[in-house]
Order: C-alpha cells, then structure tokens, then sequence
C-alpha cells in the first residue's frame, strides 16, 4: 500500500512535464498490475522444476499395469475385521490415543501459548513511537522465534523416538513428542492469527498504558477467539493422527495396534482402525463447528 | 504550563508531511478545539499528545514531561495518565460492554486485577455511572455487536471518563452520533474537565459545536496553526479561508455545510 502510495506520487510529480494525454494514461494505470504479472510467472517457473524433479506423472496411475496393482492393494482391506475381542481392543487403544492426542495438545498450548504472547510484534509496547526498549525487546524476540522454529523443524517421530528412550516405551512418550512439535506450530500459528487479525483494539490499550497481558486478554483475545479455537481443534485432529506414527515406534494407542496388524499382513484389522479414524476426524470436525459457534 | 510543542514536525515513512514546525502550549486544565479540513494534521497532532507517534523533529512535552526521554516504566506510567477517544472505537466486537468500560483503567490496575475483572467485572457500579453518562446505561451487559455505531462511539467516551486520566485526548468523538446527542457528549467531556481540572484538547469535524463548546479555537491547515483564538475572535472569513481547500462552505454538525461567502457561517443557537 505504502508502495502504492509512493508511485502515484511519483507519476503525479512528472505529469507537468509530459503531454496530458500520455500522463493521464500513466496516471490510470494499475501500478499493481507488472508486479502481480511478475509474481504469476516466478511461481510458474518455480513450480516446474518440482513436478519434473519428483517425476510426476497422473496418467501412470491410470495405466492397466496399476491398476491391478492398486485394485489388488485395496481389496486385501476386506472384509472389515468386526470380532468381540478385537473392536474391544481398538476401544482401548482409541481410548488411549485420544488421551495421548489430548494431554499431548495441552502440554502443546502450555509452551505455545507463552512464547506466541512474546513473538507477537502487535504486543510490543517499545514498538509505539518506537519508545525505549526497542534492543532488549528484539533480544528476547528473537531466540522465542528460534525455540519456536527448533521444536517444530524436527518430525514428531524423532521426537518420539528420543523421548522413548529417555521415558520408555508406552503413551507418555508421545505426549511428550506431540507437546514439543505441536507447541513449536502452535506458537508461530497464534501468532500469526493475532497478527492477522484486528490489532488496533490492543494497541489502543497499550497507548493507554495497559501491559502486554491485559493488551492481550481485552483487546485481542475477543477479536481472535474463534480462529484460535478452530485452528487449535484442527490440531488436535493432527495429533490424533500423528499418534498413530508415533505407536510404530512404540508409543501406544492405535498406531500400535496398526503396526501390529500390519505386520501381521491383515488388512481386515488395518481397515477398521482406518475406519476408527475416520469417526474420529468426523467427531473432531464436529466438536471444532460447535465450539465456533459457541465462540462466535 | 502542562503541553508543549516546539518547533515539531511530523513525517511519516512514505514521506508524506503531517505537521510542520508547529509551535504551541496548552496549560492545565485547558479546553481547546482543532478544527481544520481533512488531512490537515489533526490526528496526527494528537497521536503525537497521545504519546503513540513520535516527532521527527522538534520537542514535545505532555504533562510537563518529555515522553521520549523516560525510561519504560516512566513511558507506561504517563501513558496511563494519557485518555484518547478514538473516532472509530478500538473495542472488539466480541467484548460486552461492561469490559470495554472497565478496559480504561488497565494502565492503572496491577495485572492480576485485570486479569481477575475478566473472570468477574470487578466495579459494575463504577462503569454503570459512566455509561449512565453517556445515556447507553441499559447497555451494561450487552456485546459490543449489538450496539449502533453512535452508541459503540459512546462505550469508547464511558471508557475514557472511567479511566479518569489528566489529559483527554479526543479524535472526531462523536462522527457517528447525531447533533442532539453529540452535543450532550462533548458537553460531558467539558463537565469532566472542568470538574477534574484536567485537559482536554479535542478534533471536532463540525465547526459550530467547536466554537459552542470551547474557549480556545486551534484552526490547523496542511500541518500548519492557521489560527489559535478564543471562539469570539474567529471570524467567518477565517473560517472560510481555513476550509477553502475543501470546499466553499464550512462543515457544521447535521452535515449541511453552509454557505460562508455572502451569509457568513449562521451560527447555531446551541440549547443549555
């Protein structure tokens, strides 16, 4: 926009000395339209490289050859295992997956949270003016911004697979994984929900001398509510999933009960836990639409 | 003397000139009104009071202090002494009325009162009687969505009568309120002045309630003080000249401009 602003003022300085005609046309130009045109043609050029690298090709999937393969694939997930003992048995494990995804997204929103209150340049008080305490707000900023970036960059298996070392096999170490990668999202996702969001009702109070919390509590937290709720609901759907990675190397609950199965070679079982999953992404999207509306 | 300004200006990042070497003291317990066509500075005059902009040159001195010379703690400290009515109200949509009342007093309240006045509103009483005020007490515990943009600009003025600050800052308070009731809005801000002895320094889009209003006229144009007189003093051709960028009549509360080049501005016969 300041951009924006600066060309019309530009063109507008050189009019006099153009004839009128020509300057009214630059005048009605779109200044926004050669960088959009630009833009479309880096993310062309930037693309292709991708599907030529990864050798992507739609059509292979369709070939006879494939097909089979795929048909052959599928059908060993037939008929849906549907014992007494083993549905109790996914019970169980569903149970304890969703403790594992549940304790696990507390344990995330407990690191998240604190570091995305630091991130958020909106709450800066030294940035008005800019007053002082500009430098010592940017020295804690920035390390914030790296924990946040360390505990997210490495897969939450990694994690598991240190935290089952150091803990040892069983849920507690998927908790663990899930709260550090998923705090690590949650605080860079937070903070850029606030960010994105209405922000002058924060500043208002901080212009007024309010602190950092309270600027947060009465002048954000209303206007971002539903978005965080949404987006941290969507995660914990995540970490529903992520536990099931996580239980191949022995971290309990579903994953653990697939593994199994997998290797077992039965399909039948591996389709109803599939089939589990799938009630659980109904449910969370359930659960997401009704607190949104709660919160709206 | 309480406000100062010397020889300040104001330049914004794309180089826009928002005020140019202005100089000017307000003392204690003044009332004083800016009025000036649109883009003239006024805002950006009072952001810079407000402690939220800082000059690019020049000195500033709100309540008797230089605010880009304190320390952080002193920064907060003033800015809670600091009470800004904002055209277009910063309270979130979400909030209930009550909260957005009670927000006023964050600078002042030590944080787990703020934090506690979430759980409970902590003085119901205290944001009744400002409301009561503004005449929008019925709205105590409604959401800030249910309420017109009149009423919403009315929760922005409670809010800084409760916050009971030393300096009240003032931008466009009642752009969305109609004349009657606009009136009775500026009229309680100067009642809370007077009582407190505190100043007020206020933009004001219509000129008649300006010159109604306040005993000191700051007539503000491409970032310049044009004028700075008592009402009785301001002529119509100083008027005239000051709004003649704008348009050939002077802007006046129920938004029918006025012809000023024969029939001089009619100035309204206010009621109180």
């Amino acid at each position: 926009m300041v951009r924006g602003r600066q060309g019309e003022f530009h063109v507008h300085a050189r009019s006099p000395h153009q004839p009128s005609a020509m300057s009214s046309a630059l005048r009605l130009r779109d200044p926004a339209a050669a960088p959009r045109l630009l833009l479309a043609v880096c993310v062309i050029v930037l693309l292709w490289p991708g599907f030529s690298l990864t050798e992507f090709d739609p059509a292979a999937l369709f070939e006879e050859r494939s097909r089979g393969i795929i048909v052959k694939f599928v059908g060993t997930f037939f008929p849906l295992e549907t014992s007494p003992e083993f549905l109790g048995l996914v019970l169980k494990s569903t149970y304890e997956t969703l403790a594992i995804a549940t304790a696990g997204m507390a344990f995330a929103i407990l690191i998240g949270w604190p570091l995305a209150l630091i991130v958020t340049r909106s709450l800066s008080i030294s940035r008005i003016g800019p007053g002082p305490g500009r430098v010592h707000g940017s020295l804690i900023r920035l390390p914030a911004r790296f924990v946040l970036m360390f505990f997210r960059s490495i897969p939450e298996i990694v994690w598991a697979l240190l935290f089952v070392r150091a803990v040892g096999l069983g849920p507690a170490a998927g908790v663990l994984a899930i709260g550090v990668t998923y705090g690590g999202m949650l605080g860079k996702v937070y903070s850029e929900i606030l960010e994105s969001n209405d922000t002058r009702p924060a500043t208002a109070l901080l212009e007024t001398g309010g602190g950092r919390i309270a600027a947060f509590c009465y002048g954000m937290w209303p206007v971002a509510l539903p978005e965080l709720v949404s987006y941290s609901v969507y995660r914990w759907e995540c970490a529903v999933r992520a536990s099931v990675i996580m239980g191949f190397v022995g971290a309990g609950g579903l994953g653990q009960q697939m593994e199994l199965s997998m290797r077992m070679l039965n399909g039948g079982e591996v389709s109803t836990i599939l089939l589990t999953f799938l009630l659980l992404v109904v449910m969370a999207d359930g659960v997401s639409a009704l607190l949104r509306k709660v919160t709206a | 003397m309480s406000l100062s300004f010397q020889k300040v200006s104001l330049e914004y990042a794309n180089g826009v000139r928002a005020v140019h070497r202005i100089d000017c003291e307000i003392r204690r317990g003044e009332r004083v009104a800016i009025i000036g066509p649109s883009g003239a500075g006024k805002t950006s005059l009072l952001r810079m009071l407000a402690t939220a902009l800082r000059p690019s040159s020049g000195t500033i001195e709100v309540l008797d202090t230089d605010p880009w010379r304190l320390d952080r703690r002193g920064l907060r400290q003033l800015r809670s002494r600091i009470g800004m009515v904002h055209q277009a109200p910063p309270i979130p949509p979400r909030q209930r009325v009550v909260t957005a009342v009670l927000a006023g007093r964050l600078g002042q309240w030590p944080a787990w009162k703020s934090l506690a006045s979430l759980v409970y509103p902590l003085d119901i009483p205290g944001a009744e009687r400002m409301l009561e005020r503004m005449e929008i007490a019925d709205k105590l515990f409604e959401r800030c969505d249910q309420l017109s943009g009149g009423q919403l600009q009315r929760v922005g003025v409670a809010r800084v009568l409760y916050q009971q600050p030393d300096l009240i800052l003032t931008d466009e308070p009642v752009s969305a309120v109609d004349p009657a009731l606009s009136d009775r809005v500026v009229g309680e801000l100067n009642r809370d002045a007077i009582e407190r002895g505190v100043t007020l320094v206020a933009s004001l889009h219509a000129v008649d309630l300006a010159l109604h209003r306040f005993p000191r006229i700051i007539g503000l144009r491409a970032g310049e003080i044009i004028f700075d007189l008592p009402p009785v003093r301001v002529s119509d051709s100083m008027l005239a000249e000051l709004y003649a960028s704008e348009s050939r009549t002077v802007p006046t509360q129920d938004n029918q401009p006025l012809e000023t080049v024969l029939a001089g501005v009619r100035r309204r016969s206010m009621f109180s």
